[in-house]
């Protein structure tokens, strides 16, 4: 091993190539021949187009009822409309908008605590570590689904943010525990002991020093919080928790079961919501595991 | 400059805290301007737990640690921190591992300034730099404004002490620097530190290899289990090393003209004589010294 | 003759190119011969030795044949080298243990290393045993987990289990590096006896320090960025080198004893030459003080006397 990090390592005849850049680009590299991340991202990246793009085509409320009842899929109306004249394809580019609101919100709050206790309780050890350790496993214990159903059913206004914030609040513990351990570990090496040699605050320390060489991780910690929020939130809706005020793919599938449009085959009323939600979680885990692939030098396939 | 009064250093260990392992024992040494020290030892010897203390980043668990007076553990807050580290630095076994890989290796330069030197110039920044990489003897069109894996281990390690340099330190911990360096540019780093010793600098040399320990030092200090076992000037404690530790450990360390072989029928032909060394009780945790010869110490006997 | 190394070359694939670790190493080892493989970091040293047993992933045989007793290797197939290794080739790595399953018992890990290859862990038993107290180890140790055992120890117990069928070749691949002093010269001197009783036929120590090579090996090749540089008894390698680098290498060694006031000793200059785009001619010419216009040819490794190897235009 040495030997070729050696060989590599002093190779400097042709033009040197900063190793960011390098890094960069190898990373690239295998980022463009890895179908995994391809195909993953792609899917996701085409599902966030829809959910961006599509409600400016389909008119401003869709709830509203537009059109005639139970109509499967026609030129008119794409994915048919509901047993009340709703128009399905409205309600699945809007529910894939709030979709993706609520992972990138409740997942952000999950990120931003979780990585935040972890990295203190990482860094700085000690005392620090095990009270908020406990705290961590505290929160890991809770049955977090329970909690949601309670705490969410006390509100009487319920939006996709705080739906989202309740979201993060329970779904940390594992992004603070996965962070911890990285940290741990990052904290011993010599360029951390060297940066406090020279007078650096903890606050820099951690965000110079520790954080930028754990970044792929980061991403992909955020990654899966953000997959876990859209599951947990679709978890909610479909037990009629949902945002009062809205639509999501969740509360699509509540209204679609509450409607018997299982018995009454409107196959179109319940796939589509359905199915965005399998296919936006499992490319995003697609996604995740070609991250790794191409982050992890141990995983890559020459 | 730096003195050691009676240093412990207990870690708890076992499931509930209830083990106690002595890192480091009831260890009294001093560094003086100018004086290169080696704190010689093998893994577990608490040697590096005494760099670590000296540089603050563990504290001792009981006893005095003073630079230049001032009792360190007594050092509290950020800026009294920051002060301190003006005057003591480290440098590390590991350059590779110094050196946050992702960014330029002249980072750490800038760390300092950013710290020490905001008021300072560029142009005298750089004039600054230019004479501690010129010190250190790196040409610095070799060695600025490139990462780290463009350089040599021993070119790391340079600019490592380079660094320490910009700042008008006192004392030097200087932890097991050459261990992952290759034999050719070992001795280039253990004579900078020579030359570091000329201009008046305390170095601590914390180190497993007792042929480079003596190279520099002025004085050897042999630790097992983290009390000293022998301390004295290096050149007598080379020649004529009384501990029984300190013997077996100089007949297995690998010399270059002399074999094992060789090494065992001298010690057999002319037997070295017997000193009486200092005793404590089983539950006692000092580690008391006798002196041998002047200057020349031996430790407890720990089995 | 144990050993035939010929024209051997081993790339590593990369990719900005190949590095060129091992380009063009001849030498042979001799029954009964330990030969000490020294270097800096990056020299090749290590490539040769796992080139000896496996290539990596990442590693290409481009060139050059291996004859182990009379038979071709064939290092590039690895289906093919099953049968070789440890029956005929065992290594002992750096840390050995420390990658082994930490759950089992080494007397379990033992015998299912042995039914691995086709053999009744009943049928060694007693000569095993009588291994470990050879090497100074109580046959309790086989009821023992290998993190109950300390670092010398457990290069020990690898030591026996990679001898246990008479290897005829056994690579250490810096296996004493991580050891205390006082452990390193039991394992070392044990690596010996296991020589002399005939476990091993004859053994390649890969190792950065010299001074412990000088301890045990009868002979030492000196490699540099990827090629030999010299390779002559250990005597002749530590009193009267003759290649530069081996000179400068041996005289920036201190001595237990020496101080920097008696005598300064000096270091080489630079740094090895990168080996993705290795230079013409000798390797070593940018660093060599006595280098001249010939030094642009590659100069040929050669007998310069009996038993002693050189490559450089001054010595030929």
């Amino acid at each position: 091993m040495t030997d070729v990090a050696g060989a590599t390592g002093a190779d400097k005849a042709p033009a040197p190539e900063p190793a960011a850049e390098r890094r960069f680009s190898e990373t690239l590299h295998f980022a463009r021949r890895n179908p995994k991340l391809l195909i993953g991202s792609g899917i996701v990246l085409t599902l966030l187009f829809i959910g961006l793009i599509g409600p400016f085509f389909v008119g401003d409320d869709p709830n509203a009822y537009v059109g005639p009842q139970s109509e499967p899929p026609n030129g008119e109306y794409w994915l048919g409309t509901t047993s009340f004249g709703q128009d399905i394809w409205a309600q699945f580019v809007y529910g894939l908008r709030s979709t993706f609101l609520i992972g990138v919100f409740g997942g952000g709050v999950a990120f931003v605590i979780g990585t935040a206790i972890g990295f203190v309780a990482g860094y700085k050890g000690g005392i620090i570590d095990e009270v908020l350790n406990m705290i961590t496993n505290v929160v890991l214990v809770l049955p977090a689904m329970v909690v949601l159903i309670v705490a969410v059913a006390y509100l009487d206004a319920r939006g996709v943010f705080v739906q989202g914030l309740f979201i993060g609040l329970t779904s940390w513990p594992w992004a603070a525990r996965a962070v911890r351990s990285q940290t741990l570990s990052l904290a011993t090496r010599d360029f951390v002991d060297l940066a406090r040699l020279s007078g650096r605050r903890t606050w820099r320390i951690i965000t110079t020093e520790v954080a930028p060489n754990m970044s792929s991780y980061l991403v992909m910690t955020f990654i899966l919080l953000f997959g876990s929020a859209i599951l947990i939130a679709a978890g909610l809706d479909f037990i009629g928790l949902g945002p009062t005020n809205g639509v999501s793919l969740g509360l699509m599938l509540e209204s679609a079961v509450a409607w018997s449009a299982l018995q009454l085959q409107m196959w179109w009323w319940f796939i589509p919501p359905g199915l965005g939600i399998t296919t936006l979680v499992g490319s995003l885990y697609i996604l995740n595991v070609g991250l790794d692939e191409v982050f992890n030098p141990k995983l890559r396939e020459l | 400059m730096l003195e050691l009064d009676r240093v412990h250093k207990v870690y708890r260990v076992g499931a509930f805290g209830g083990g106690r392992l002595r890192a480091v024992r009831d260890v009294s040494l001093t560094v003086k301007p100018g004086e290169v020290v080696s704190l010689i030892g093998e893994s577990g010897s608490g040697k590096s737990t005494i760099g670590k203390m000296v540089l603050g980043l563990f504290r001792p668990t009981s006893g005095r640690i003073t630079v230049e007076g001032t009792d360190i553990t007594t050092i509290k807050g950020f800026a009294a921190r920051k002060e301190y580290y003006r005057k003591v630095q480290g440098v590390f076994q590991d350059p590779f591992s110094c050196f946050n890989p992702i960014f330029k290796a002249d980072r750490v330069f800038e760390m300092i300034r950013s710290s020490y030197f905001p008021g300072v110039s560029d142009a005298d920044w750089r004039d600054k730099v230019l004479a501690a990489v010129g010190t250190v003897r790196l040409d610095p069109e070799n060695v600025l404004n490139k990462y780290p894996h463009q350089l040599s281990g021993g070119q790391l390690q340079r600019l490592l002490i380079a660094r320490a340099l910009l700042l008008d330190i006192k004392l030097l911990v200087a932890d097991e620097i050459i261990s992952m360096l290759d034999a050719s540019t070992r001795i280039d780093v253990l004579n900078l530190l020579g030359d570091l010793k000329e201009r008046g600098l305390g170095i601590l040399f914390v180190t497993h290899d007792l042929s480079l320990g003596n190279y520099v030092s002025d004085t050897s200090v042999i630790l097992r289990k983290g009390a000293i076992a022998e301390m004295g000037p290096t050149l007598r404690v080379f020649d004529n090393p009384l501990h029984p530790y300190s013997r077996h450990l100089l007949s297995c360390v690998p010399q270059l003209h002399r074999t094992w072989a060789e090494v065992d029928a001298e010690l057999a032909a002319n037997p070295p004589e017997d000193v009486t060394l200092p005793t404590v009780a089983e539950d006692d945790d000092s580690a008391p010294l006798l002196e041998a010869e002047e200057g020349h110490f031996v430790g407890i006997d720990q089995g | 003759m144990t050993l035939r190394v010929k024209d051997l070359k081993v790339y590593y694939q990369t990719l900005r190119g190949d590095v060129h670790a091992l380009d063009g190493v001849t030498f042979d080892l001799a029954d009964g011969e330990i030969m000490g493989l020294a270097g800096e970091s990056g020299c090749g040293k290590s490539t040769l030795g796992k080139s000896l047993i496996r290539l990596d992933s990442r590693m290409r045989h481009v060139g050059g044949s291996i004859e182990l007793d009379g038979k071709d290797l064939p290092i590039a197939d690895d289906d093919a080298m099953v049968p070789f290794r440890y029956h005929e080739i065992s290594l002992i790595p750096q840390y050995a243990m420390s990658a082994l399953n930490p759950t089992r018992k080494i007397g379990r890990m033992i015998n299912e290393l042995l039914r691995a290859r086709g053999l009744r862990p009943a049928d060694i038993a007693e000569e095993l045993e009588r291994r470990l107290e050879l090497v100074g180890l109580d046959t309790d140790v086989l009821n023992r987990f290998p993190i109950e055992l300390s670092g010398g120890m457990k290069q020990r117990v690898v030591m026996v289990m990679s001898t246990l069928l008479n290897p005829s070749l056994l690579i250490a691949d810096e296996a004493t590096s991580a050891l205390d002093v006082s452990t390193q010269r039991s394992v070392a001197e044990s690596m010996v006896e296991f020589r002399d009783r005939g476990y091993v036929k004859s053994m390649v120590f890969v190792t950065h320090d010299i001074s412990l090579v000088y301890q045990m090996a009868d002979t030492i090749m000196v490699m540099y960025a990827g090629r030999i540089a010299e390779k002559a008894s250990t005597s002749t390698i530590i009193n009267n080198p003759q290649h530069p680098y081996t000179q400068m290498l041996i005289s920036a060694l201190p001595e237990v004893g020496s101080t920097a006031e008696e005598t300064r000793l000096e270091g080489i200059p630079g740094t090895p030459p990168g080996l993705l785009h290795p230079p013409t001619g000798c390797r070593f010419k940018d660093r060599c003080p006595m280098a001249f216009s010939k030094c642009n040819e590659q100069p040929p490794l050669l007998e310069i006397e009996p038993g002693h190897w050189a490559a450089c235009w001054k010595t030929g």
